[in-house]
């Protein structure tokens, strides 16, 4: 059941009043029971998955809350009697235990995602280097389960952590892991965020619900009237067989831009939206992205609770372990001193790349696609020193114009990488992004080459004038929260908007027949 | 109360807002797709017919209740929608059972070879044009295909949102209204494109036609017993695409066992007196207004004979009503006509 879907409108409408009309302290309950039944419409097999994610981590985050808490009473017991070295040796024996839980939970839930989703991968590259024939293996890959997964094992590490107590109510770890406004393409979420208004009582408020109803619209605009309206542009651009190499393919990196831009931040808008309306307030994952002015910046505002899960769960946790130090401090003494203090940061940096190019999909080109950005960022970090020299000498690089040609400058490094999506292998991608400098052919930008990509030239003004509004709001919400502005403005204009929207989206979408409605292209990871 | 008000007056505001964008981007078929009224048509002439033709363009191209009127005071209307299935049929007949009972219905039997839809068009065709009822739901229901919604129907501006590229003149202009186009459901057409060559009929790997329409021909028949009609089944004039004789003994055979009239024109064309060289405007697939007239003049002598059809010009009412439409008839013949000696062939039907 896709959120673009009649069905699922139909879903919603029905659960929001039923949310409101049932006491509020059964409200969580139903949102369990239809988070179930929103996954199940995309397969019963699938709910396994989910259960099994979410039955783990609730166990383990039980298992590892009692070893915490018998810990605690056993200290407090026996406070006088313990040394201080005692006390440090018996943690260390409960946070052992607690690790030993963790680590099956982690096992277990990576295992599974492991099978399910790089076996194939795995068995490509062994026959691609051992010249074998092993057969494939053909799994359901249920839908979101990089996101849900994540989001539940965040939730184990925090309780191992000691961050929060765990959830002993099983139904409500459930619900957790299932929430469905967020369950096929996240955000993923923190517990301790998410918890609080997921499992809180809600009277019903109007200004909530109107704000939330708003931020629906707001990204169905988004998703059908842009990303979807160049899908087929984009899909011929990068068909394996297509020879649109220089210009076209600068069209593919703005195209593909927008696309990814319209679908991903559209998708979480309806996602926050539709938890807004319930509610329940879930993360932001974008903050103007395509306005940072560099690649750094640009991943501290693009997919934002993917970036600090990997910070906070894999690059925290390599960079000050103590093997990781240890290493480092051998590698100061023994090779250098810069060498050694580095380490750790190459280490979990190019460790946090390779693994977010693995959960984006099981193939080359995504890992290069991280390493790509491993590699850039690294570099970045290495020049730092020499842009604040550059800075300092030049007054021109600290005026605005400066600052719009690194907007503008990024976007376009960030799109040569990000078309690794739909490049599907470095080689075609390199052999592409090099044309760009070698095919002088932008004659085809006036000969009608682009008139053959699927879209004709209304099309193209309906994307124009879309990404036009889809950058003006970015721009007004540098002036604060979009919404609020736009309730505050008198009821004609700020209804005639909601209107427009409304209109825009239902007649400029591209949905229905002769269309093949595009899903969610983050669903796939 | 007075938040719930402006609510109230926002989301009627809105839904009269889309609706009119419905209004706007539905087809017109004005211009092209003229078939497309067909199915909304037959309101505007329902109340008083004795006889109901349901079926697909051989029914609307081959038989002219103006004729049946004339020659032997029978009221009659076409149902006919361009490859109407037989569920659809089913549902045309239901629906009209809701505005009135006829004495005879006469089903064109070609559609049963089809036990799926062909066309999402021709799904729109038949359906889009119907008044909401139970049987428009069910027709509905029996005819979409895999991509298509229930929701698209009822709201038809989810399907036609992408013609904003395409809106013109003639979207503006019938946003409300529209212009006839038949005659009781009969499509006129004057001009003559005789037969030269008739294809060779493809053989089938089976004859057999599906359950599926079985099934809807029992509906058809129990409804029709149900509500004391005759039920005629037809096989309307045509040339080809042809029809098999196996086909032909099924449905013999169904209508012998049913205790049901079946007319095989085709078997008739001499008593008819349809001559393919001078009454079909396509070469054969269908009749023009000359052959469905012999077609509706000889079927006539058929239909007068059965129950409860009478002749029914001595009704005053009646006949000033049918006098307005023999008007009609005989204005869009001469427009026909005269486009025919101006320039040789029919632009416009109107």
């Amino acid at each position: 059941m896709s959120f673009i879907s009649i069905g699922f409108f139909a879903f919603f409408a029905a659960l929001l009043l039923l949310y409101y009309l049932v006491p509020r302290r059964f409200q969580w309950m139903l949102l369990l029971a239809a988070s179930i039944a929103f996954y199940a419409s995309f397969g019963l097999k699938y709910l396994i998955y989910l259960g099994v994610t979410a039955v783990s981590t609730w166990a383990a985050g039980v298992r590892m809350d009692d070893l915490y808490r018998a810990q605690d009473a056993y200290l407090k017991e026996h406070k006088q009697e313990m040394s201080r070295e005692e006390r440090k040796a018996y943690k260390a024996r409960v946070s052992g235990r607690a690790k030993g839980v963790l680590v099956l939970c982690l096992l277990l839930n990576l295992g599974i995602l492991a099978v399910i989703k790089y076996t194939n991968f795995a068995l490509e590259n062994v026959n691609a280097i051992f010249r074998t024939d092993l057969a494939y293996v053909k799994f359901a890959l249920p839908i979101g389960i990089s996101f849900y997964m994540f989001q539940s094992l965040g939730y184990a590490i925090d309780v191992y952590r000691r961050k929060y107590p765990a959830e002993r109510n099983l139904a409500k770890t459930a619900l957790f892991t299932s929430f469905f406004p967020q369950l096929i393409q996240g955000p993923i979420s923190r517990f301790d965020e998410l918890s609080q208004s997921l499992f809180a009582e809600h009277a019903f408020d109007g200004r909530e619900v109107t704000f939330g109803l708003w931020r629906v619209l707001w990204g169905m605009f988004k998703k059908l009237v842009i990303a979807d309206r160049l899908a087929p542009a984009v899909a011929a651009l990068t068909a394996a067989d297509a020879s649109y190499s220089g210009v076209f393919v600068l069209a593919t990196i703005l195209f593909y831009a927008l696309q990814i831009y319209g679908d991903f931040t559209g998708g979480i808008d309806i996602t926050i939206g539709l938890a807004q309306m319930l509610g329940v307030k879930v993360a932001e994952n974008f903050n103007r992205p395509f306005l940072s002015k560099n690649i750094a910046e640009y991943w501290r505002r693009w997919h934002i609770t993917m970036g600090t899960w990997f910070r906070d769960y894999i690059f925290y946790s390599m960079s000050v372990s103590p093997k990781m130090l240890k290493f480092s401090k051998w590698a100061k003494n023994r090779i250098h001193p810069e060498v050694g203090k580095r380490l750790p940061v190459y280490l979990s940096t190019i460790t946090v790349w390779l693994a977010t190019g693995l959960w984006h999909g099981a193939a080359w080109h995504f890992i290069v696609w991280g390493m790509v950005n491993c590699v850039i960022l690294l570099i970045s970090q290495e020049l730092a020193p020499v842009y604040r020299k550059f800075h300092a000498r030049f007054a021109w690089s600290n005026t605005k114009g400066w600052e719009i040609f690194m907007v503008i400058r990024t976007f376009w490094m960030m799109g040569m990488i990000r078309v690794l999506d739909v490049y599907h292998t470095p080689g075609f991608w390199a052999r592409q992004i090099a044309s760009i400098f070698t095919t002088g052919n932008w004659g085809a930008l006036f000969d009608g080459s682009f008139l053959k990509l699927g879209l004709d030239a209304a099309d193209y003004l309906v994307v124009l004038v879309g990404s036009l509004v889809m950058l003006a709001v970015s721009l007004a919400k540098g002036k604060g929260p979009v919404r609020e502005q736009l309730a505050a403005k008198p009821a004609v204009v700020r209804y005639g908007l909601i209107w427009l929207l409304i209109a825009a989206t239902v007649i400029f979408g591209a949905y229905g027949i002769g269309y093949d409605a595009a899903q969610f292209i983050y669903v796939q990871f | 109360m007075k938040k719930v008000i402006r609510c109230l007056v926002l989301v009627l505001g809105l839904a009269a807002s889309l609706w009119l964008l419905q209004r706007l981007t539905m087809p017109k078929y004005i211009h092209e797709n003229e078939e497309g009224v067909l199915a909304g048509e037959y309101y505007a002439n329902s109340g008083d017919n004795d006889v109901l033709f349901l079926g697909d363009c051989e029914v609307y191209s081959n038989f002219s209740p103006v004729k049946l009127w004339e020659e032997y005071g029978i009221t009659s209307v076409i149902r006919g929608t361009p490859q109407q299935l037989i569920w659809q049929s089913y549902a045309m007949l239901q629906d009209t059972l809701l505005h009135e009972v006829p004495k005879v219905v006469v089903f064109n039997v070609y559609s049963m070879r089809y036990d799926k839809s062909e066309s999402e068009a021709y799904n729109r065709l038949a359906l889009d044009g119907m008044h909401w009822s139970k049987a428009k739901a069910e027709g509905i229901r029996a005819s979409m295909e895999e991509k298509e919604t229930f929701a698209s129907y009822v709201f038809p501006l989810l399907r036609f949102h992408s013609r904003w590229k395409e809106l013109g003149a003639d979207d503006l202009r019938y946003m409300f209204r529209s212009e006839q186009l038949s005659h009781n459901g009969y499509v006129m057409r004057v001009d003559t494109k005789p037969v030269t060559v008739i294809p060779d009929p493809i053989p089938l790997p089976d004859y057999t036609y599906p359950e599926r329409d079985w099934e809807y021909l029992d509906k058809i028949r129990d409804c029709c017993k149900e509500h004391g009609i005759t039920l005629i089944l037809i096989k309307s004039p045509s040339c080809y695409p042809h029809w098999f004789e196996q086909w032909d003994q099924q449905i013999a055979d169904y209508a012998k066992e049913n205790d049901l009239i079946y007319v095989n024109f085709l078997a008739h064309q001499e008593e008819t007196g349809i001559d393919y060289q001078t009454d079909t405007f396509d070469a054969g697939q269908h009749l023009n207004l000359s052959g469905a007239e012999k077609a509706s003049a000889w079927f006539g002598k058929i239909l007068k004979e059965q129950p409860g059809v009478s002749d029914r010009r001595g009704d005053e009412a009646l006949a000033a009503a049918w006098e307005k439409k023999m008007e009609f008839y005989e204005a869009m013949k001469a427009s026909q006509m005269k486009q025919l000696e101006e320039t040789g062939e029919v632009h416009s039907y109107r």
